[in-house]
Formats: structure tokens, sequence, C-alpha cells
């Protein structure tokens, strides 16, 4: 995943709430057209550096630069080129799919297609139903089409599948690679390291406000094993996840 | 570094969001229930109720000589009913515990001496008794005065030239507007509906659009925070307003609620409705903002709401009110909103007549969104 013009490019970052750096320093970049991952446990500061970046929270100090704007001269400009999905974010709960769509263009002031929306994440019989009504998983996938609205350079996922059984943890990840097929740079936060694995280009590390480690996942791992790691049970050819999933099946689960 | 910004239209997105919360409001039960069915079933209630009309309650003594002129005088009144075929004394019984307002006996009307007209009271019922006695005081004054007149104009009768003044009492009834009770309580209720609608309405929304994070998901558009407080006020203004239009219209329908100036005061009383919504959903904002959990929202706001169900003339008219309980009330702006409804409905009044009301309601307005700014959350 080579390019040359960094889409966002956050510099010397840095966030304190009394008695908390929350984010301590943290520089990295982001390529056009990448699934890049923040990796890091729960309180790390995963969260508040993709709100930062969002514009939603205000930084201490440091540069960042998003599609060319800059979060503090920008804001808005920023807001209309990304799609933000929330931590555990909710919408009107009686309203139907149909309704928020419409709901969320007048938000972006865009007009689309809303089955051709739905379709995409695989929702397209939905959009009669409430909100309330779908299972954990719609409810994600939902949240990820209304970030598309606008026609988004950049989206923005924060644990996009916690919460969510196996089955549909994989439909979502195939999904947000189309996306990214598609020339969306996606950037993604999670404490699953299969995930991460899967489906990002590169991943950065954070601990305790700060990047400990920023490279493919692959060359992670390699560095790794250069270093002399080995496991210390032997691997098999295969998970318990795959046993549950050749158990159970490939096809989402709804309800 | 680019530094254009495409045009984004703020107005658009603000309409997008009154649209969205306003199909939420009439999704949500108790949203209708006590903007619109609540209301509504006080005024059937009250609106069933037969006005101010006293019913008077009158036994006849076993007796009684229903030929004479003044029984069937008394008998033709509205508001009369007359109890017979009862014995004496279970008249008298119910006459001590008050369910007979009086017992009549008229006697001696061939008599010689003249008519005996007696009315028998209780202090069971002892306003009623007074109505009825007053009622034949001046039949009897009437009689005695025609039979003076006769004996005036009756040529030959020695008494037509003795010189008597009699006094004459003259009774004149103008045509005044007829206050029905529905004139009363619609007032009352529609001030009652608004002060609900905008506090729990308001509190209820913003904290839990605060707590699902559907206000942050909003603030990543970029749409400004104001537009997003005024989206959600415009659709319950629409709401709210349509619930006072269907009060009103039914009122004036079903139960003859008087309009003064028919259409002009309709748009009046749906102003002050806006005017009343716009101040009490600054009480919802500040219940929004200092509530620390969903369950501690209808306490609060009831601390609010509750004074001004009961004090502010919805129900009683406060002057029914002993006077350090009409201080308090006289504080209160649902009293004021219900004053200026009444009138503007009943007397007529333009708004340059209730300025009073109006200044009190605004004056009330400032103060609470002060506090309201102050106490505020967004996240």
């Amino acid at each position: 995943m080579e390019a040359v013009q960094p889409i966002i490019s956050v510099k010397d970052l840095t966030k304190h709430y009394p008695g908390i750096k929350a984010v301590n320093g943290i520089s990295f970049d982001v390529y056009r057209g990448e699934i890049f991952g923040l990796l890091g446990p729960n309180g790390a500061g995963k969260t508040t550096t993709l709100e930062i970046i969002e514009t939603l929270r205000k930084k201490t100090s440091g540069e960042v630069i998003v599609a060319g704007y800059s979060i503090d001269a920008n804001p808005n400009a920023i807001k209309q080129r990304i799609g933000v999905q929330l931590q555990a974010a909710n919408y009107y709960p009686n309203l139907t799919l149909n309704q928020l769509l419409s709901l969320f263009e007048g938000l972006y002031n865009s007009k689309i297609d809303r089955q051709q929306i739905l379709k995409l994440v695989g929702l397209q019989e939905r959009g009669k139903s409430k909100y309330k009504e779908l299972s954990g998983g719609q409810k994600q996938r939902f949240s990820l089409a209304t970030t598309l609205i606008n026609k988004p350079e950049i989206i923005f996922l924060d644990e996009p599948t916690t919460g969510l059984d196996p089955q549909a943890r994989r439909n979502l990840w195939e999904l947000i690679k189309n996306i990214r097929d598609g020339g969306t740079t996606i950037v993604i936060t999670t404490h699953y390291m299969d995930e991460a694995e899967i489906l990002c280009d590169r991943v950065a590390i954070i601990e305790k406000g700060k990047i400990i480690s920023l490279d493919t996942p692959s060359n992670l791992i390699d560095n790794l094993l250069k270093s002399g790691f080995k496991r210390n049970t032997d691997v098999k050819n295969a998970s318990l996840e795959d046993v549950f999933l050749s158990l159970t099946g490939h096809e989402l689960r709804e309800d | 570094m680019k530094t254009e910004v495409p045009k984004y239209n703020q107005l658009r997105a603000m309409l997008a969001i009154s649209r969205a919360s306003f199909s939420a409001i009439i999704k949500n039960p108790s949203a209708v229930i006590f903007s619109l069915i609540f209301p509504l079933v006080f005024i059937i209630v009250f609106g069933f109720i037969k006005g101010n009309s006293i019913r008077l309650e009158v036994g006849l003594g076993p007796d009684c000589d229903t030929t004479s002129i003044i029984f069937t005088a008394f008998s033709k009144l509205p508001n009369v009913d007359i109890e017979r075929n009862k014995s004496f004394s279970e008249m008298e019984n119910l006459l001590n515990k008050g369910r007979l307002d009086a017992v009549l006996n008229i006697s001696g009307s061939a008599n010689e001496k003249g008519v005996l007209v007696e009315v028998i009271t209780s202090k069971a019922s002892r306003e009623k008794g007074l109505f009825v006695k007053s009622i034949f005081t001046n039949l009897v004054d009437k009689q005695n005065l025609s039979v003076i007149r006769e004996m005036q104009n009756a040529s030959g009768n020695p008494l037509s030239n003795i010189k008597i003044y009699p006094t004459e009492l003259r009774e004149t009834e103008i045509q005044g507007r007829e206050y029905k009770m529905i004139d009363f309580i619609l007032p009352g209720q529609l001030g009652f509906s608004i002060l609900s609608a905008g506090v729990f309405g308001t509190a209820f929304i913003f904290f839990s659009l605060r707590q699902t994070l559907v206000l942050k998901r909003f603030f990543a558009t970029p749409i400004r925070r104001t537009y997003i407080i005024l989206g959600e006020t415009l659709s319950r203004l629409v709401f709210q307003l349509l619930g006072s239009l269907i009060i009103i219209l039914l009122g004036k329908y079903i139960f003859g609620f008087t309009l003064v100036h028919g259409f002009t005061t309709l748009v009046e009383m749906l102003l002050l409705s806006a005017m009343g919504l716009i101040v009490f959903m600054g009480f919802g904002f500040v219940v929004s903002g200092i509530a620390k959990s969903e369950s501690v929202i209808p306490p609060l706001a009831n601390v609010f709401t509750l004074p001004q169900f009961l004090l502010s003339g919805t129900f009683f008219p406060i002057d029914a009110f002993p006077g350090w309980l009409q201080i308090i009330s006289k504080a209160l702006p649902l009293t004021y909103l219900n004053d200026a409804l009444r009138k503007v409905a009943f007397e007529g009044a333009g708004f340059s007549a209730i300025s009073h009301q109006l200044s009190i309601i605004t004056i009330w307005g400032i103060v609470i969104y002060i506090i309201a700014i102050r106490f505020f959350r967004w996240e």
C-alpha cells in the first residue's frame, strides 16, 4: 500500500485531562485507500485520538490535517468529507431505516439512492423496519450505511464488531473490505487482533497514549519471530472459531 | 492547504431533524397521551357537567293547593324539581338530610283570610333553602301587588278611593355572554397540556438523545449545535400547536367553547400556546441538564409542573384559594398563561389588554433560559 500523499496526517498530538495524559504525543500518517487500524487495550487512547481527528473533541496540542483541511481551521469542511461510526451510537429507535436515512441525507445535504445504500449493507428488505427491531449485527451495518451517505473520502469505525457473533463479524469485515475496494480510506479501532490481522493494511499499536509500534500486520509478526519468539503450544491448523463456523455455518443469523 | 468550503445549508439539515423528531414524537405514546388524551379526557368529563345551574328540590305538602296562582308560577320555573306524593314525615326526613331543599304548603285560597304560603327549609341545605324562600317572597309580593292594583282599579269598590303607594320591584336581565364550564376548563387544560409537553417532552428527549449518543452522531455531521436545538424545538412546536388546535376545535364544536372573535381568537390562542411552550421548554432543558439518570427526570419535572397543575387555575379559579396560597399562585407562569388564554378566548382581549400576563411569562422565559444555558449539557 504505497501512496505518496497521506490523506490524514497527525503530528505530535496530545490530549490532557486533569490528571491524565490520554494522548501523549502521537504522530502517524494514513494513506489514501488503505484500512488503517488503531489497536490497543481499553483506555489506551484509541477513541480519544479518533474523536479528535473526527473533530468531535478538542486537542490539547499538535497538528491534524484531514483530507487537506486542518481540524482547527475547517472542521466543517472535514465533516463533509468523512463518515463517522461511533462506539455504541443509537438513532431514534421508533423511526424506520428509510426515515433515518432521509434524516442523514438532510444532515449531510446529500441525495442518495436509499435502496442502493441499504442493499450495499445487506438491509434492502428492512427499509420499512424500525431501527429498534434490528439485530445487533444489522444495527452495526445500518450504522455503517449512515457513514456512506455523503460519499466520504474517509470513514472512521470505532470498534465496529464489538458484541457481534462470529458470523456477523465476518460479514462486516467483507463489507468493510468492499468499501475500501471502492476507493474509500478506512480508519478502524479494535481490540481484536484477528480482526486487525485480516482487515488492516497497516496498524498502529497504542499503549498509554503513545504509539509503540506501526507497520503492516505481517511485518510486525515477522519482526517478533525474528526476535526469537515462539508460541508455547503447538499451532494447530485450525482454531476453535473454525470449528464453530464449520458447525454453525457462515450464514448470517439475524435474530 | 485547501480553504474553500462547499455550500452547506444549515436550514435543510435543521428541517431534516424536525421531520425525524416529529415522526418520533407522534410514535411516542406518552407524548400523545400527555399533550392530547389527558386534556381531552378532562375536557370531556367537565364538559358534560351541567354548567353552573342550580337545581332546587322542593317537596309538596300533602294538602298543598296546586291550583293557586303562586304554585302555578313556581312550577313553571326552570331548575325546579317538585316532589309529590310523599308523607309529611318522609319529607321532613329528606329535608333533614338535605336531599330536599324546601317543603311547600299552600293553603286557604278559598279562605276569606287570604292565602297562606308556608316554606319549610333546613340547615342541611341552607343556601338553596334561602333561594327557595326568596323566590316565594318575590311571588307573594307580586301577588299582593296585583291584588292591590285590582282593588284600586275596580270602580265602585270603596277601597278605590284610598290612596296606597305600594313599592314595586322591576327586574331586567340583559343579554350577557353565557360563561360555560368549558370556557373555564378548556384554557386550563390547554395550559396544562403545554406545560407537560414543554417540560416532560423536552427533558426526556434531550436526555435520551445525549445518553444514546444521537446528539454526538449529529455533531459528526456539519450541522451547527444551535440548529440541532432549533430543529427539535420546531418539531415540538408543530406537534403542540396541532394538539392545541384539536383541543380548541373539539371544545368549540362539541361543547360550545366560546371563541369571541372566531378565527382571530383561535390564532391568538395558538400564538399564546407557542409562547408558553417555548418558556416551559426552558424548564425541560434545565431538567435534562441536571438529571443524572432517566429515573430522576419525572420527580424533577414534577417539582415544577405539579404545583402549577394544582395552583395555577387549571381546575379551580385561584380566587377560591386562601390568601397565602394565592401569593404562590400569582408567582407561577402557568397562572398567567391560563389567565391570558381565558381573557383572549372569552373576553376577546387583544394582546395589549393582556400585556401584564405576557410580560410576566416573558420574564419567566428570560430567567429560565439563563439558568438553562448554565446547566445544559451536550455530552
